[in-house]
């Protein structure tokens, strides 16, 4: 392996491992993190056996819910996990030191990347497990598309951090409460617990270029009609390509416009 | 080739001038105070020298590597130390300087932090959270953070704030034993007038964004007639150095 790759790797794992030793070093944090997307679960979970009993809708008895609730937690804590890896920099006033250090923005936005799939595992898993557990609900039913869905919200997840990075980099710790709310916004016209075609037409065209509706749609095709809907994800990938570009270069013209600014050392004072 | 050398250097933000016109170098292996009062451009100086501050106009080279667009040339053998940026505060001294190790790519990492920790008198210090160190600790540990990498070229911001006198002084006979063994170049900002008269080989004078003097700190003292380099800082603040500066 070239010196450079290796040491590129080696700078990567010391941005991973200093997040992974804030995870370690405080279990309150290790049980917030999980603690949502399980919570969530069961309200969902209990939600869809009320609906199965009372309900001869198939959507209801299928998994729709549950699946949709799972699912969504994958982009949002993909999505947190990224802006909260950077709002830690913030918050312990270190971004200064990590950006006079060899690390190159690409390496620092591997290492957000890699942190997000880190958090996203100790969130949802649990979740993911104790649906099976309790309602027999197993989100592996899905098959292989899963991996796909799952793959589109990550990415999703990621752009859409490296955009609320780039609105708190540019105003400052005063935004921060982006980092939680945004991803709510998009989450009515996301379609995760109905489909897209209840919104309202206007609404509908939005929803259309969010790869979030495209992948609840597929989750749906599979849930109630059995088949995998290739156009919809195909929609979902070719959207997350142009949005993943858009949201790097975004996050990197913010990076340069915070040196320009001479933001890096005092940003979080 | 010198070590440091900025030219024709200013930063503006929007109608407030923070550095104008600013040139100076720094030759190989010197180590030169940066001086002036509050707001006089020492932090702006010190980050465009880190490539974190884009210039407005001129040029910032360090080690012949242009700053602007080339950092990642220099910035390994680079380092700095500043007591208003801190090391993440919720973990361990050790785990921060395994972090920081990390992104320096410092071979035989933990035999460093261990030999570091015992120069500057912290080992008792590594398994405990950085944010319960005192201010003084912090202090230590992030000069260790900023010696890491055994930089060639150093920016130290305070280097002593914090400290009681006998660590300050440890802490300036081990910046001087540093730059005596390895031929370091350190760019010191300081209000500690005394240490900078007993560190530097050269000092650099600003005021409002300006250089408005430099020298050695005993020319200094001479040409401003004063008693100690306190006095001459003190003069200077107070705008009248520019008599002096002709009368020189």
């Amino acid at each position: 392996m070239p010196r450079s790759v290796n040491h590129s790797l080696q700078r990567i794992g010391a941005v991973l491992l200093r997040y992974l030793f804030l995870l370690r070093s405080s279990w309150p944090r290790l049980i917030e993190l999980a603690f949502w997307p399980t919570l969530e679960m069961i309200i969902w979970g209990f939600t869809s056996r009320y609906f199965s009993q009372h309900t001869d809708n198939i959507a209801y008895t299928a998994g729709v819910l549950i699946a949709g609730a799972l699912l969504w937690d994958f982009l949002i804590r993909s999505q947190i996990g990224v802006s909260m890896s950077f709002l830690e920099e913030l918050w312990s006033r270190n971004l200064g030191h990590l950006f006079i250090s060899p690390l190159r923005p690409w390496e620092w936005i591997v290492a957000l990347i890699a942190s997000s799939i880190m958090r996203v595992l100790v969130a949802v898993v649990p979740a993911v497990l104790l649906a099976i557990v309790f309602y027999h609900y197993n989100l592996f039913s899905l098959g292989l598309p899963l991996v796909g869905f799952i793959g589109c919200l990550f990415v999703m997840g990621w752009w859409f951090g490296f955009l609320v990075i780039s609105v708190i980099l540019r105003f400052g710790t005063g935004a921060e409460v982006l980092a939680w709310m945004l991803i709510y916004a998009i989450a009515p016209i996301s379609a995760v617990f109905y489909p897209v075609a209840i919104l309202p037409h206007w609404l509908q065209a939005i929803a259309f270029i969010l790869p979030s509706s495209h992948i609840f749609e597929g989750m749906r095709a599979i849930i109630i009609h059995g088949y995998f809907d290739a156009a919809q994800m195909a929609w979902a990938v070719g959207l997350n390509i142009v949005y993943l570009f858009i949201g790097v270069a975004v996050l990197w013209f913010s990076l340069q416009n915070a040196r320009y600014r001479g933001a890096i050392l005092v940003v979080g004072e | 080739m010198p070590a440091v050398e900025i030219h024709n250097f200013s930063k503006r933000y929007g109608a407030v001038t923070a550095v104008e016109d600013l040139s100076f170098s720094i030759p190989q292996g010197q180590l030169v105070g940066l001086l002036g009062p509050n707001g006089a451009g020492k932090t702006t100086t010190m980050s465009a020298l880190l490539g974190v501050l884009l210039p407005t106009a001129g040029t910032v080279q360090v080690l012949g590597v242009d700053m602007v667009h080339d950092r990642f040339r220099a910035l390994p053998v680079m380092n700095f130390s500043s007591p208003y940026v801190e090391l993440p505060y919720r973990l361990t001294v050790k785990q921060n300087l395994i972090v920081y190790g990390g992104l320096y790519n410092i071979p035989n990492l933990r035999a460093r932090i261990t030999e570091i920790a015992q120069e500057l008198n912290f080992t008792h210090l590594l398994e405990r959270k950085a944010g319960k160190l005192s201010a003084g600790q912090k202090t230590r540990v992030a000069l260790a953070k900023a010696m890491l990498n055994k930089p060639k070229v150093l920016l130290l911001d305070e280097p002593t704030a914090s400290l009681d006198p006998d660590s300050a002084d440890q802490m300036r006979t081990f910046i001087s034993n540093y730059r005596a063994q390895t031929g370091a170049t350190i760019l010191l900002a300081s209000h500690n007038m005394a240490e900078v008269e007993q560190l530097c080989d050269h000092i650099l004078m600003m005021k409002a964004g300006r250089l408005v003097d430099q020298g050695t700190p005993a020319e200094l003292v001479a040409r401003y007639g004063e008693e100690n380099l306190e006095k001459v800082f003190l003069s200077i603040a107070r705008e009248n150095q520019g008599e002096h500066q002709n009368a020189a």
